[in-house]
């Protein structure tokens, strides 16, 4: 099959859906790649780049369109390149086909195969094409470094000569991929990173990114956890609960990225004016729910403004194109990930599984159907993990009882096997012989022996202990030795058998043992 | 001639020399050190036996050890470590048949002194065990009856359990639990038919109760060993060495030899605390292990959700070179691939590349205690980076690649994490919390428990199919 990228038209856009490393890999699976000229120059592939890995670079967005049989891209279709498609053609790109019903609809008619990439479902195995994931990992990233372009201070705090500087403080709202990766940035810099999320379920992963979670004490059973992983919106008092907490860090916080989205739904407003008012001059909030109306009030789409106190809002929708080549380098590979999948026999003939969640899911206009929404995938998604149950911690009195009853009911443990043993000996020593005592309490000694010894032995030195327990209990030679010189030739002869078998047990026994030990060496 | 103080003082010395053999058994250093101390503590035991009172049959006894003894050293040499358990199994049995012997020994022995006191007459040709039973008072015999017949059961016990033991870990009979119809009643009957037998024997019935009795726990041994499953392994050839002390502490007690009894109680107890940690590190008792079986009543195990996740050789090979830290957990798998030297390669490859590379043991990896050391130590790996469960399950989560090799059961997590798993509440080594696990597995299968794992499901973890062996073969060059 012949896949070609485009020049992508949208204003602004600088992403490329293919690039020379992910078109080595598509001809290994035995499909031909074809670019449009200029296509990867903004992101920083050229012409010739492709050429070298193979590309055929096509002059005119036109004579693409015509010749490729599978048509990758980056953002949605302008109506003209709809009105390019052909049936048999299929495109892969973003589609947001629930906001889009009308350019679904003009899809259909044309009886080409739509794929939408923002459409790829949540289960596991298509987490390599999640190309959302890797775009917000990429948004969360860049916020803070446009956080850092903005902000007039270090991230980290310094003890310089010139005298003290503190660290900076960012609070992170909403721990979805993009929260998680701004974390991570923010913390890597060296600020002090706050988050907050509704789930609370991801507490784990905030707290392993090196960020403190903002712990909001709400026991309703309320939280914000939806399906799939994406957070549901959440009930008038956990909001309430949820403002207060903001409004307390707000006069704290330099830095704020509010990364809170919630699937088919405005953002919902979270940073409100009055903490804005409560910042102080300088600090700087990047909105990455911008597109989705913000989840600051002063947010402009697309805009940076500075508010009358002087903080500075970031509204910038476009923070993957403005990292053209990362963003090229994961948006490429995710949409080689699905042509692997599409091309089962890696013999460059797609083969359109609609069995397979994955395709299924993606598919968002075939044969000329529109097949959205997608039944639910028959694996379910990351189902949202149980929150955990908090452990009370015991107060020291209640440790200290416990140990104390512990206590107690080890020794009355002890004493009652003690008291056991005392009866059991003094019953014995009754109708024993002496000599049958004295070897017992022999016998009795060498068990304590035994036990504490063996307790000490290493581990890794199990197996030759038990090889030297079976050299050593081949003692019972000693018994063979004492009944071999009988008159009785049928004692002596199975005494002889046992000393044959027992000095076997005794030489192969310690050898082994011997060759074991030498085995083991220190590094 | 020794005299018997002397005899004493040899058993004493012997005695210490043992108790410090199995302490040295503490770190590798002082047990290379150790070992010599059990040769130099038999040795003087075994001479001063020899050269004792009344000891006979010289051209008979030295002509056997001589061969036994040969046939013990080329053992030892000839024995692949992988093959250990078999040959530990194999050493156990013959303890046990020896005290068999020495029991049905003990009891002719007797009946010919008591009837030559009977007949008034006493010959010169007794051994050195009968001239002490023939100073002995009725009571004192009565005792040495209750011995014999201890010895004779506990060893007869021993030895087809072994000798079942080491069939199965031999692979020369299948691996699978096999009961008798009547299951553990037959097993109850034979032991109550010996009950029967045995007060039979203390009233005088003779020799053949002693030989029938033995026949009986003959049977015992072997359908009891036969109804374990092959990966109970650990913890029968742990308690069979625990038996073959007990056993000959009970033949000390006849021949009333402290020596003996004093070994045969280390031994024992010795067996007995490696069962303990056995059945310990599967959360098992150890009743149910030894009546054999998982139980068949359980709570439905939750079921699993996702898929197995395959990777080949390149992918893992990436993995590594990119890691700081790996751990490997080998399991049996490892050792029926024989993969140990690969595995070693690899480690030495990656140490050299400066990371820092482990390995974790389950106690119950593998079909012995320790089983998997010694494997590892022969294949030269350093003992110092081998590291015990307790040791090292902190450390998972902050390891970048964990590599699982042939083990199925020690890493599940549905023993922690599923309340209604069979294996609920054994401890496991946490692979799942590192970054990545790759596990290195012949096929789809379960493990030995038939339980799904579902570790091989995560997100973070890679099944890498095919041959342990041949995988990790084809990994090392791919290393840099």
């Amino acid at each position: 099959m012949k896949v070609g990228a485009v020049k992508e038209r949208a204003r602004g856009e600088a992403r490329v859906a293919l690039t020379p490393e992910s078109a080595r890999q598509m001809q290994k699976l035995g499909h031909d790649c074809l670019i449009e000229s200029g296509a990867g120059v903004l992101a920083g592939f050229t012409d010739d780049a492709y050429r070298e890995a193979g590309v055929e670079v096509v002059e005119s967005a036109e004579a693409l369109w015509t010749r490729a049989e599978v048509v990758i891209k980056v953002r949605e279709p302008l109506d003209d390149e709809v009105g390019r498609l052909r049936p048999g053609q299929t495109l892969i790109a973003f589609f947001w086909p629930a906001q889009n019903e009308a350019r679904l609809e003009a899809c259909r008619a044309t009886g080409a195969t739509v794929l939408a990439m923002d459409m790829v479902p949540r289960i596991s195995r298509a987490q390599k094409m999640d190309a959302l994931s890797s775009t917000a990992n990429i948004a969360g990233y860049r916020a803070v470094i446009e956080a850092g372009n903005q902000f007039g201070r270090f991230f980290t705090g310094q003890v310089t000569a010139a005298g003290k500087v503190p660290p900076a403080k960012v609070l992170v709202i909403g721990a979805g991929v993009a929260g998680l990766a701004a974390i991570g940035t923010a913390t890597s810099l060296g600020a002090v990173v706050r988050a907050f999320d509704v789930r609370p379920e991801v507490a784990e992963q905030i707290e392993s990114m090196g960020a403190e979670f903002l712990f909001l004490d709400f026991d309703e059973g309320q939280d914000g956890a939806g399906s799939g992983g994406y957070a549901a919106p959440s009930s008038p008092e956990f909001r309430e609960k949820q403002l207060a907490l903001f409004r307390e860090q707000a006069a704290e916080v330099d830095i704020v990225i509010t990364t809170a989205l919630i699937p088919g739904r405005e953002a919902p407003k979270l940073w409100l004016d009055d903490m804005v008012a409560a910042m102080k001059p300088g600090s700087v909030i990047v909105d990455l729910a911008a597109e989705k109306g913000g989840n600051c009030d002063a947010t402009v789409m697309d805009k940076r403004v500075v508010t009358d106190n002087g903080v500075i809002v970031v509204g910038y929708t476009d923070f993957p194109s403005r990292m053209a080549t990362q963003a090229s380098l994961l948006y490429a590979t995710n949409v080689r990930h699905l042509l692997t999948d599409l091309t089962p026999e890696k013999d460059g003939q797609i083969v359109h599984d609609m069995e397979d969640d994955v395709i299924r899911g993606t598919t968002v206009v075939h044969e000329s159907q529109v097949t959205f929404p997608p039944p639910p995938p028959k694996v379910k998604a990351i189902g949202a993990a149980k929150p955990k149950a908090r452990v009370k911690e015991p107060t020291p009195e209640e440790k200290r009882a416990a140990a104390h009853a512990g206590f107690v009911a080890q020794t009355q443990r002890q004493v009652g096997l003690l008291a056991a043993g005392a009866v059991t000996m003094w019953l014995l020593g009754m109708v024993a012989p002496a000599s049958f005592m004295q070897h017992f309490i022999v016998f009795v000694l060498a068990c304590f022996i035994g036990f504490q010894v063996i307790w000490s032995v290493s581990h890794s030195l199990h197996t030759p202990l038990m090889a030297v327990t079976n050299a050593i209990s081949g003692i019972v030679i000693l018994g063979a030795i004492l009944q071999i010189g009988s008159g009785s030739s049928l004692v002596a002869l199975l005494a002889g058998l046992s000393v044959l078998i027992a000095s076997i047990n005794i030489v192969g026994g310690f050898l082994v043992t011997r060759r074991m030990l030498a085995m083991f060496q220190k590094s | 001639m020794l005299q018997h103080e002397f005899v004493s003082a040899a058993a004493i010395a012997a005695s210490v020399l043992f108790i410090l053999s199995l302490g040295g058994l503490s770190n590798q250093e002082k047990a290379k050190r150790a070992v010599w101390y059990g040769i130099v503590g038999m040795g003087i035991a075994v001479v001063s036996t020899m050269f004792g009172p009344r000891i006979g049959g010289f051209g008979w006894l030295l002509p056997m050890m001589l061969i036994g003894g040969v046939i013990g050293a080329w053992l030892a040499r000839r024995v692949e470590m992988t093959e250990m358990p078999q040959l530990v199994a194999a050493l156990h049995s013959f303890v046990g048949l020896a005290a068999v012997f020495i029991g049905w020994n003990a009891e002719m022995e007797r009946a010919r002194v008591v009837g030559m006191q009977g007949a008034g007459v006493m010959r010169d040709d007794l051994s050195a065990f009968a001239a002490t039973l023939a100073t002995k008072t009725p009571l004192e015999l009565t005792f040495l009856q209750v011995e014999v017949v201890l010895g004779v059961f506990i060893g007869a016990v021993t030895f087809t359990g072994s000798v079942v033991a080491f069939a199965k870990l031999a692979g020369k009979i299948g691996g699978k639990p096999h009961k008798l119809p009547g299951g553990h009643a037959l097993n109850a009957g034979a032991a109550l038919a010996c009950l029967i037998l045995a007060v039979a024997y203390f009233n005088g019935a003779g020799m053949w109760t002693l030989v029938v009795l033995a026949g009986l726990a003959f049977f015992i041994g072997w359908h009891l060993i036969m109804g374990i499953g092959g990966a109970d392994m650990p913890v029968v050839v742990s308690m069979l060495n625990s038996y073959s002390g007990w056993a000959a502490a009970a033949i000390g007690f006849t021949l009333g030899s402290d020596l003996l009894i004093v070994t045969g109680a280390l031994v024992g107890s010795s067996g007995a605390i490696l069962s303990y940690i056995m059945c310990k590190a599967m959360n098992r008792q150890f009743v149910s292990v030894i009546l054999g079986g998982f139980g068949t009543t359980q709570s439905e195990a939750a079921a699993i959700e996702g898929e197995q996740v395959a990777i080949d050789t390149g992918g893992v090979a990436s993995a590594l070179n990119d890691a700081d830290s790996v751990i490997i957990v080998p399991g049996y798998g490892m050792a029926v691939a024989q993969a140990q030297s690969a595995v070693s390669d690899l480690v030495r490859k990656l140490r050299g590349a400066g990371k820092n590379v482990r390995f974790g043991i389950h106690p119950v990896a593998g079909r012995l205690p320790g089983h998997m050391n010694v494997l590892l130590a022969e294949a030269r790996v350093p003992y110092d980076i081998v590291l015990e469960m307790d040791e090292i399950n902190d450390d998972f989560a902050g390891t970048d690649v964990v590599i699982v090799i042939g083990s199925n059961d020690i890493v599940n997590p549905a023993a922690q994490e599923d309340p209604g798993s069979p294996i609920a509440g054994m401890p496991v080594l946490k692979v799942w919390e590192a970054k990545q696990v790759v596990v290195c597995k012949r096929g789809q299968g379960t493990g030995y428990s038939g339980i799904e794992n579902p570790l091989f499901f995560k997100e973070n973890t890679r099944m890498l199919y095919g041959d342990a062996k041949s995988s990790i073969d084809a990994l090392v060059p791919m290393i840099d």
